[in-house]
């Protein structure tokens, strides 16, 4: 008996039995499909936040205010702040820090935007006329403000997409008036969108001077201060240098953070998520696996009947081995395809709510698990029964 | 007269929970050429467990099987396989069709392991499936056929190679009187044509469509007999269509072990 008459015994075989074949399919199926779903969502996450981080360009430096050291990292809320940066210390920074290295005080707030009659609640972002060098920003239209704006404190502002869009239906604002919390501001630049971002509301953001923030939250304080080294090499130099100037007046308390550490930080953080993430999915694959197992030794008495009656009028054990293996591997791999094709279409799909990559190595990792397991369970009772005398098969119970 | 089929010293013996059961006792048996052959005996008296023996399902415990000269004893599992496709038909008391696969597949299998092209094998399939009158049954699945229609696809089945003998166990056994004797009548018309039958039943008046039969108990064979008035399928058959039942054929079926009267439509004879 040659392949193909094999391959067809197998088809009939599988097509008399389709609740069973569909079922096993089935198992390989979720399995395959969750794998590489969630795997998806996890590094797809993971690739969004840090190539945002990235997009900042990699001479950064962060100082907060407060001791992260114990608390976890930025965000950890560990921290207790006490004292808050001035704009004197970033004066200071500037002064004594190498020439050519960029820093930007920053103040962040929510404020009220409204023109005519419609409203957008966005998050404002206070920087000085260098802010467009560390902020991760396109202009489409319009420019950033510029020294005097920025010295004199005017009421200038650059909006995101979001804003944009809710309250100029898209068009060019650039010119325009509108009110930030009741005062009036002008538009003088507009920023492309950066599409759906776990990193928040970057879309959501306006950009104004640092000093005019300062006076629309009525407050002399300032949120962080971010600076760029002229070079990335300098930056290591550079972290010490900013913690000795800011020491003398807020000891400990505070904390500078290259944009190295933070990438690092986030990316331990993400990686642990696409872990959790894989796990449930090793969890889906092993429920699959054990569907299938299942499957497969309920219907091992059918089977080794099926078996003795195929060798009772002829089969050798090749004939039988051959169907067995080409079935499980027929099912395997046409439920680890359509596996494969949910998987990918439900991480497309899900795109719009949560950014997802798909990783190949969860698409061939959860593949051949799933297909090992349906060609195990296929074909090893089947190879036990054909080892059995036709009678003892014909009379498994 | 040259035998098909010689049985030399068989013994068959099953571990039990550590007890021995003789299922076989030491038989010797010759099946000659063109015969056809019962073996009858009481229930447990290994009538099975010889048919198996010789029909090559199973292996004997100790002794020969030996076909048209060919010792089968130290033959592999892949041998046997292909002597039991080439040579043998096997007849299940209880059918062993392959479920929800047509009548004309199960038909096709033996074909299908002996190597036979598919267009060569629907045709012959369905001579056969025609042979047994079931030539209108053809995509018909096992759970869709009476018993005497799914035993009639079995006989199909073992005479589609054109097997040298046939071996039917029980044939009859689970069948109602008109099917028994629609069974009885292919397999005698099979004898006919030369394929040596031998059949196993415990009904006497089945056993006498044989020329000759063989008497077992407890594992051995006690005695044997020559049949003096072969009963006639093919005469019963016309009876039962004319309905004038015969005297003696309902005389025979309310004395013989079914107790079940030709006409009575649930008598599944057992
Ligand atoms: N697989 C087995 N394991 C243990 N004992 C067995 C096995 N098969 C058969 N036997 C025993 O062997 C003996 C003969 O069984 P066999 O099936 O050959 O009887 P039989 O003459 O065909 O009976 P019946 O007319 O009821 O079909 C019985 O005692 C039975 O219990
Ligand atoms: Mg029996």
């Amino acid at each position: 008996m040659n392949f193909v008459e094999s391959f067809r015994i197998a088809l009939r075989a599988l097509n008399a039995n389709k609740v069973r074949s569909a079922l096993t399919m089935l198992g390989v199926i979720i399995g395959v499909a969750a794998v590489i779903l969630l795997v998806a969502i996890g590094s797809g996450v993971q690739r969004d936040i840090t190539g945002s981080i990235e997009g900042l360009g990699s001479n950064l430096l962060f100082a907060l205010p407060g001791d992260f050291s114990e608390g976890g990292g930025p965000g950890g809320g560990g921290a207790d702040i006490r004292k808050r940066f001035k704009m004197e210390d970033a004066e200071t920074l500037r002064r004594r820090l190498p020439a050519g290295t960029v820093v930007v005080p920053v103040i962040q707030g929510q404020a009220t935007l409204k023109y005519g009659n419609r409203t957008f609640r966005a998050s404002v972002t206070g920087g000085n006329d260098q802010g467009d060098q560390v902020f991760n920003s396109t202009y489409n239209t319009g420019r950033h403000y510029n020294r005097g704006e920025y010295v004199s404190g005017e009421r200038v502002l650059v909006l995101g997409d979001g804003p944009r869009q809710e309250l100029f239906g898209g068009q060019n604002a650039v010119g325009r008036e509108l009110t930030v919390n009741g005062q009036r501001f002008k538009v003088i630049g507009s920023i492309e969108a950066q599409g759906g971002s776990l990193t928040g509301d970057q879309d959501n953001a306006v950009y104004m001077p640092a000093t005019t923030a300062q006076r629309l939250f009525g407050t002399s304080d300032l949120s962080s201060i971010i600076l760029k080294a002229p070079e990335a090499e300098d930056v290591k130099a550079m972290k010490p240098q900013i913690e000795k100037i800011l020491r003398p007046r807020f000891g400990d308390e505070f904390t500078v953070f290259t944009q190295e550490e933070t990438l690092g930080l986030l990316t331990q953080i993400l990686g642990t998520l696409t872990v959790m993430l894989a796990g449930i999915a090793g969890i889906s694959l092993l429920v699959g696996g054990i569907g299938i197992m299942n499957i497969m030794l309920v219907s091992v008495s059918e089977r080794t009947r099926e078996i003795g009656i195929r060798k009772a009028v002829g089969a050798r054990t090749y004939d039988i081995m051959s169907q067995f293996v080409i079935e499980a591997v027929v099912l395997s791999v046409t439920g680890g395809l359509v596996g494969i094709a949910i998987g990918w279409l439900g991480a497309l799909a899900l795109q719009s709510v949560v950014p997802t990559e798909i990783t190949w190595w969860a698409v061939v990792i959860a593949f051949f698990f799933s297909a090992a397991v349906g060609v195990f369970f296929g074909v090893y009772p089947a190879w036990r029964a054909s080892r059995l005398d036709p009678i003892t098969a014909l009379r498994y119970e | 007269m040259t035998s098909v089929l010689d049985v030399v010293g068989v013994v068959k013996t099953y571990e039990l929970e550590g007890l021995e059961v003789r299922a076989l006792d030491g038989v010797d048996m010759a099946v000659h050429e063109g015969e056809m052959l019962a073996i009858m005996g009481p229930s447990g008296s290994g009538k099975s467990t010889l048919m198996h023996i010789i029909g090559l399902l199973d292996r004997p415990t100790t002794g020969t099987v030996t076909i048209e000269d060919q010792d089968v004893s130290n033959m592999s599992a892949n041998e046997l396989a292909t002597v039991r496709n080439r040579r043998i038909g096997f007849v299940f008391q209880s059918f062993n069709l392959l479920a929800r696969t047509t009548a004309m597949a199960n038909v096709e299998l033996p074909l299908v392991y002996a190597g036979v092209a598919a267009s060569d094998r629907t045709k012959r399939a369905s001579e056969a499936l025609e042979r047994v009158g079931l030539g209108d049954r053809l995509k018909h699945m096992p759970n869709q056929l009476s018993g005497g229609q799914q035993q009639r696809v079995a006989i199909a089945r073992a005479l589609v190679t054109a097997p040298s003998i046939v071996l039917a166990d029980e044939p009859t056994g689970n069948l109602d009187s008109r099917s028994g004797v629609e069974v009885m009548d292919i397999l005698q018309g099979l004898n006919r044509e030369g394929i040596t039958v031998v059949l196993v039943t415990h009904d006497d008046r089945v056993a006498r469509h044989a020329q000759r039969i063989v008497h077992i108990r407890d594992g051995r064979i006690i005695s044997e007999e020559q049949v003096e008035k072969r009963v006639d399928a093919r005469a019963e058959l016309e009876a039962l269509r004319s309905g004038a039942v015969p005297e003696h054929v309902e005389n025979v079926w309310v004395n013989g072990n079914s107790g079940v009267r030709p006409d009575s439509d649930d008598g599944a004879a057992r």
